[in-house]
């Protein structure tokens, strides 16, 4: 498959191994940002390709596993409502919360649909004019534009029965909570390229000059990911700190003008609380007051803070910013794994734990 | 006063089930007359309550299998073949050859007789072509909204003309893992189908017998320790249970491991591992290392099993089912957690 193969290719792969193990000399922790990357060094193996001075350490971009648990406590007591119908990604659905998960309502009688674009739920919207349908919309600044699009458009069809319940996240102000939290060891990072697909390089600009620290934007094929692995180590040799952008074919320097516009318009940025991390300011998107209407908190009722610990035994904050890996975890494959996860990240595909559980190597 | 003649019953013409088809009056009748019996072919299957089967002291395989795809038709077959083939392949893999199958159906009411007709007709030719005998059966009608259209159950009965013990606790450190062919197109296939996605013809699912190869390579006299086919789970699951099963690990070499380009790009774009896909017409062979060369020549005469090949091997150093990429990094394929795809076949 075109752009792909090349992207696997054993020559690549093997000589970006040599190269890496060439330019390392001192040791260094790479965070990658993205649950993709994540995923797909667990799922090839990358790791073991790498000298042991080089640690990796799995960052918060898994959009399911940072939704808060209020969240999802809200769309589950609105989804006991027979009037309302819920939709969103198929992953949410198992995510436990203090009130259960969105499958286990399901089971018990609420209308949840799995989508795969927002959009859809337009039509479901349109084929039940006397239901409410509620988009819990979760997702980076990758989904984000595609929830906006969702939510004007619902607008220029003057749906009434629509509504959004909003918990989509930045990535920068996470980067910034993280590097600013004194327990974090970060030397350099790999940025999420989906993310700056839609963003840009800008955002990234100020993070390597506050922190000093390299990053480099990535992509998700094995050759993508030991490129910038390489770049990092380089600039980290050389005692350099700037962005660098791994990921040409596909992000441009200002990113898509058209979805930050539609950002732009649709969303205002808001504090948002992360699930395990808590509170970051400016990390989520707001609806600006022309679109207030399609609010689902404005209309059914606002998020109730939680106090539900599930922390106490999940492990997630400290999985989420990089201070411990999965498999270090008590609960790891004993009484958490994806069939009965305790907390999020043991959920979505892109969830660290999952990844571990699921791509688990031989040789960790 | 005279009493009129009852007139006749009048559902010859009707185009959907009612409830009364499955009434085990006249109706129901009617339409096992018309509908299941010419359509398996059925000399065998007398209007009686069990079938007598003679048996001359061979060892008997006995399974069952029901069948609830959804999608009811897709490319490469529908859930008639589906239905015949599954009961047929699970007792191949058993080492027996199926000679006698019962078929079950429950249907909900108000489905189209012309739609059922299309089914039981290719449930029934794929059992004739493969010289199985549909000998009994059972129809059910539900009431409408408390089924899905339509539900097959069939259960098969084959006969060991050999003396090998094909099972799980067979298999040997140092065997060989043989795959019958590329994995993943029926699941593909029920996504892409599902999902509106045009393949054109260049995918279909595998959905096929599998009785051929697996009756010739016996009568050759191949030595063959376990068999299973890669249905729900995929090749993974299937021998995450079979290392399971042998107490013995496995190792598969991911870049031997054959997998079409509509398959790897339907996989790519919705984030499945093609090993975790469904089939309905591949499996596996474990067998001594000694045997593959005669194994692999008897397989490859066969349409369904023409592109067979090595994949991995068994060995007592490992656990469970591992897997190694083309440039040497190994991981663990765990069985596939919660549902990948409800209602696969």
């Amino acid at each position: 498959m075109k752009y792909i193969e090349e992207f696997r290719s054993k020559n690549a792969i093997e000589s970006l191994s040599k190269d890496i193990e060439a330019a390392s000399k001192t040791p260094i922790k790479i965070m990658e940002i993205c649950g993709g990357q994540t995923n797909s060094i667990v799922k090839f193996g990358l790791h073991q390709l790498l000298p042991s001075q080089i640690e990796l350490i799995h960052g918060p971009g898994c959009p399911v596993c940072v939704t808060p648990m209020e969240s999802i406590d809200l769309a589950i007591e609105l989804s006991k409502n027979p009037k309302n119908i819920i939709c969103t990604f198929s992953d949410m659905l198992r995510v436990p919360s203090s009130k259960g998960s969105l499958a286990e309502a399901k089971a018990a009688g609420s209308s949840i649909k799995s989508l795969y674009s927002p959009m859809e739920a337009l039509e479901v919207a349109e084929a039940h004019p006397s239901h409410e349908v509620i988009l819990f919309a979760v997702g980076f600044e990758t989904t984000a534009p595609l929830h906006a699009a969702t939510i004007k458009e619902a607008h220029r069809r003057q749906l009434k029965n629509f509504s959004a319940l909003t918990a989509l996240v930045q990535v920068p102000p996470a980067i910034n909570a993280i590097m600013s939290d004194p327990e974090t060891q970060v030397d350099a990072m790999l940025a999420a390229g989906h993310v700056c697909t839609i963003m840009g390089e800008q955002p990234y600009h100020p993070l390597c000059e506050a922190y000093k620290i390299p990053i480099v934007i990535t992509g998700f094929e094995p050759v993508d990911i030991l490129q910038g692995i390489l770049c990092a180590v380089r600039q980290f040799e050389q005692g350099t700190f700037h962005l660098e952008n791994q990921y040409r074919r596909v992000v441009g320097p200002k990113g898509n003008q058209v979805a930050q516009a539609l950002l732009e318009e649709v969303f205002i940025s808001s504090s948002q609380s992360w699930r395990g991390i808590g509170d970051i300011p400016s990390s989520g998107f707001q609806m600006r007051e022309a679109y207030q209407f399609y609010d689902a908190t404005s209309r059914f009722g606002e998020l109730s803070p939680n106090s539900f610990e599930d922390e106490h035994r999940c492990q997630a904050g400290s999985i989420l910013k990089g201070l411990m890996k999965p498999q270090d975890c008590p609960q790891f494959g004993n009484s958490c794994n994806p069939d009965y996860p305790l907390g999020a990240p043991m959920v979505s595909h892109e969830g660290a734990c999952a990844a571990y559980y699921n791509h688990g190597s031989l040789n960790p | 006063m005279s009493f009129g003649t009852c007139p006749p019953p009048q559902d010859q013409g009707l185009k959907s089930i009612q409830m009364s088809h499955g009434g085990g009056g006249s109706m129901m009748q009617r339409l096992l007359q018309h509908q299941v019996f010419p359509a398996f072919h059925s000399n065998h299957m007398n209007a009686h309550d069990s079938a007598i089967i003679p048996s001359s002291g061979q060892r008997l395989a006995f399974t069952t299998d029901s069948f609830v795809v959804s999608p009811r038709f897709f490319p490469g077959g529908n859930i008639g073949t589906l239905a015949a083939y599954g009961t047929i392949n699970d007792l191949a893999m058993s080492g027996a050859e199926a000679k006698h199958m019962s078929c079950s159906i429950i249907i909900e009411e108000g489905f189209g007789i012309s739609e059922l007709k299309q089914i039981l007709d290719s449930l029934g030719e794929a059992a004739k072509k493969e010289g199985v005998h549909i000998v009994t059966g059972d129809t059910k009608v539900v009431e409408s909204g408390k089924g899905d259209g339509l539900y097959i159950n069939t259960s098969g009965i084959g006969f060991l003309t050999h003396n090998q013990v094909i099972e799980p606790s067979s298999i040997q450190d140092g065997d060989a893992i043989i795959a019958s062919g590329d994995v993943g197109r029926h699941g593909a296939t029920i996504m892409a189908t599902r999902h509106g996605f045009e393949m054109g013809d260049e995918l279909q699912s595998d959905c096929a017998s599998l009785k051929s190869p697996v009756k010739d390579l016996l009568s050759h006299n191949i030595k063959v320790h376990c068999m299973r086919d890669f249905t729900r789970g995929g090749l993974a699951t299937t021998l995450c249970e079979l290392a399971e099963q042998s107490g013995l690990g496995m190792r598969i070499l991911e870049d031997q491991v054959p997998v079409c380009p509509p398959v790897r790009g339907i996989c790519e774009v919705l984030g499945i591992d093609p090993l975790y896909m469904a089939n309905e017409g591949r499996f596996g062979v474990i067998l001594p290392e000694s045997e593959v060369t005669g194994a692999l020549n008897i397989l490859k005469k066969y349409e369904v099993s023409k592109e067979a090949k090595v994949i991995g091997y068994v060995s007592k150093a490992l656990s469970a089912l591992s897997s190694e990429n083309s440039f040497g990094a190994t991981r663990l394929l765990p069985f596939l957690r919660g549902e990948q795809l409800p209602r696969i076949c």
